[in-house]
């Protein structure tokens, strides 16, 4: 990855050496990361007639694979309920979270903004501060959210972490830009409009990925704040599925058709990753950008 | 009082997201007084009788309270000494690789398990360390060995949260020292290979002493949080039978405010807790501001 090597110079025994140890070190880590993913997905595809260890159905040939497991999920409607609930609770959460979050870093980002340093303030306190479960448990239930899905996003709408990149992201947008149009008389929301957002793409998908990574995994407040079974978002149910043993996996394996237990464990684990590995790529082109705005600025 | 107003369309988009912070980050500062009370469902925050420190005294004095601490410390001062030096590690593996592909995929791969939450990753461990079938316990029986439980037994399951954690999030916690590696000046490479100084060299009296800041700064930030162990990670994981060496502060706080309805006692806790992180952010971003890096605020 380092960029230039103009310097021309024999590499020497230390070098390749040294070489050989960087490879080495990479594979090592390349095969310790993988083993364990691979081990979970071959696991998904056990067909059920298969005997012998598991070990060795990691190098079971894949026209052997069978989609038994998939097949149970996707034909069950207590998945696709949960399924369907995530996505509810994904795309609610990421759109609140995303129209506090911009507001907010947008003017924290105004450098003339009289009182800034207050608001600075009482954004960062909460965030240093910080008073434990219980207090907010109280407020939630409170509020009357509980059995509503708002319940899993709404208290954890605003990240002061993800506001203070997009805060950094702002202030490096020219002023020059902002003030023009606001001698042209637009307002403080057409300026966020027209402006700054146009320019801000990159970051806005950032942070939304962050946002939206957060609430599709997100148990804890669904255990906490929704009782009703149609409520249940996916890890909630995935939960369960592993947590299932005994007379609890009795019922589970009938609930699922034929597959074997252990691959419909292993199928819902990787179903409920397979929007996180689809967005993966689009995370990976932005967030060095973002996690660097925000850790090392400048 | 001018400046407002001629500010107000600025202040207008404020209102929202004011709003906002002050229902669903203020208002529970300010339940946080129930630490202090007999708290009482239908007495509600306010109505509730104070009790001074009584809660903070129950949970000083009570036997669990060495061990919740122990636990706590172990796992956030395990995690770190394990993760830093393995992402330390990566990131110069990735940055000094001649083989762009191999650095590619592992980078790629690196980074993917940091998005996979904890329930997820309960799921990958399970198929990897379940008693009867899991992959691990192959091995071992392979080798000649008897399968371990290593979920419910109390020595293997401090590595497991530490190691599980490495696993998940070295890959991530390498981004922050790849960028610090992009950043060095390629002529200090230059001007030592003219002189003669090998790849070895080149990384103890390089590359090594330029990121040495960096490490500090993520080191400092880090004891910022060292009361915080992961609740997710160890609340998927512990079991009964690995409690007295699985409990964290925050599961503790968990169990006894919501399942045990100790409101008051558990709220005391979580202060507590957050008293101390509290001065040890204020004072590690003191320190890192000192070091020349940018601080929270």
């Amino acid at each position: 990855m380092r960029k230039t090597r103009n310097v021309v110079v024999r590499p020497s025994g230390a070098d390749r050496s040294f070489n050989i140890v960087v490879d080495v070190f990479l594979w090592l880590i390349l095969v310790v990361i993988a083993v364990p993913l691979w081990s979970t997905i071959t696991l998904s595809f056990r067909p059920n007639d298969y005997i012998g260890t598991n070990l060795e159905g990691m190098f079971l040939p894949v026209w052997k694979w069978s989609t038994a497991a998939y097949k149970a999920l996707l034909g069950n409607n207590g998945f696709l309920m949960a399924f369907l609930n995530s996505v509810k609770i994904l795309v609610a959460g990421v759109a609140t979270a995303l129209l506090l979050t911009i507001p907010l870093a947008y003017v924290l980002s105004i450098r003339s903004l009289p009182g800034r340093k207050v608001l600075a303030w009482l954004v960062i306190v909460p965030y240093v501060f910080n008073v434990g479960m219980i207090p907010s448990y109280l407020l939630v239930t409170g509020l009357g959210l509980q059995d509503h899905l708002a319940a899993v996003y709404l208290p954890v709408a605003v990240s002061t972490y993800n506001c203070l990149i997009m805060r950094s992201f702002f202030e490096g947008i020219p002023t020059e830009l902002k003030e023009s149009a606001r001698i042209d008389g637009a307002s403080e929301m057409q300026v966020l409009l027209r402006v700054v957002l146009p320019l801000s793409k990159a970051i806005i998908l950032t942070i939304g990925l962050f946002y939206g990574v957060s609430f599709w995994n997100d148990f804890f407040h669904a255990m906490l704040y929704l009782n009703s079974n149609d409520l249940q978002p996916l890890p909630i149910l995935l939960r369960n599925i592993l947590m299932a043993s005994g007379m609890n996996e009795y019922v589970e394996v009938n609930a699922f058709g034929d597959a074997p237990v252990s691959a419909i464990k292993a199928a819902s684990v990787f179903m409920s990753a397979i929007p996180m590995v689809m967005a993966y790529p689009f995370i990976q082109k932005y967030f060095t950008k973002g996690t660097l705005l925000g850790s090392v600025k400048g | 009082m001018r400046e407002i107003i001629r500010h107000r369309s600025i202040y207008g988009i404020l209102v929202v997201p004011l709003a906002y912070y002050i229902v669903f980050k203020y208002v529970p500062i300010f339940n946080g007084q129930i630490a202090f009370k007999d708290y009482m469902a239908l007495d509600g925050v306010l109505g509730s009788k104070w009790i001074g420190l009584e809660n903070f005294r129950t949970f000083i004095r009570s036997y669990y309270f060495v061990e919740l601490l122990r636990n706590t410390l172990l796992y956030s001062v395990g995690k770190l000494v394990f993760c830093l030096p393995l992402s330390i590690a990566l990131a110069i593996g990735l940055y000094e690789c001649v083989h762009p592909r191999l650095g590619k995929v592992v980078q790629t791969l690196a980074y993917l398990p940091h998005f996979l939450s904890w329930v997820i990753m309960y799921g990958i461990l399970l198929a990897l360390l379940a008693p009867g079938d899991g992959v691990l316990n192959d091995i071992i029986k392979l080798c000649g060995g008897k399968g371990v439980d290593f979920l419910t037994d109390t020595r293997a399951f401090p590595w497991i949260v530490i190691l599980s954690d490495a696993w998940k999030e070295m890959g991530w916690s390498a981004i922050i020292f790849i960028a610090a590696l992009m950043g060095i000046d390629p002529s200090l490479f230059e001007a030592a290979m003219v002189e003669g100084a090998n790849s070895w060299q080149r990384v103890r009296y390089i590359t090594l002493p330029s990121i040495a800041p960096v490490i500090v700064i993520v080191v400092l930030l880090r004891l910022g949080t060292i009361l915080d162990a992961g609740f997710n990670q160890i609340f998927m994981l512990y079991s009964t039978p690995v409690l007295s060496v699985g409990d964290i502060i925050d599961t503790w706080v968990y169990r006894q405010g919501l399942l045990e309805f100790q409101f008051g006692l558990a709220t005391a806790v979580g202060l507590f807790k957050g008293v101390i992180g509290f001065v040890l952010i204020v004072v590690s971003n003191r320190l890192v501001r000192r070091l020349g890096g940018s601080s929270l605020y």
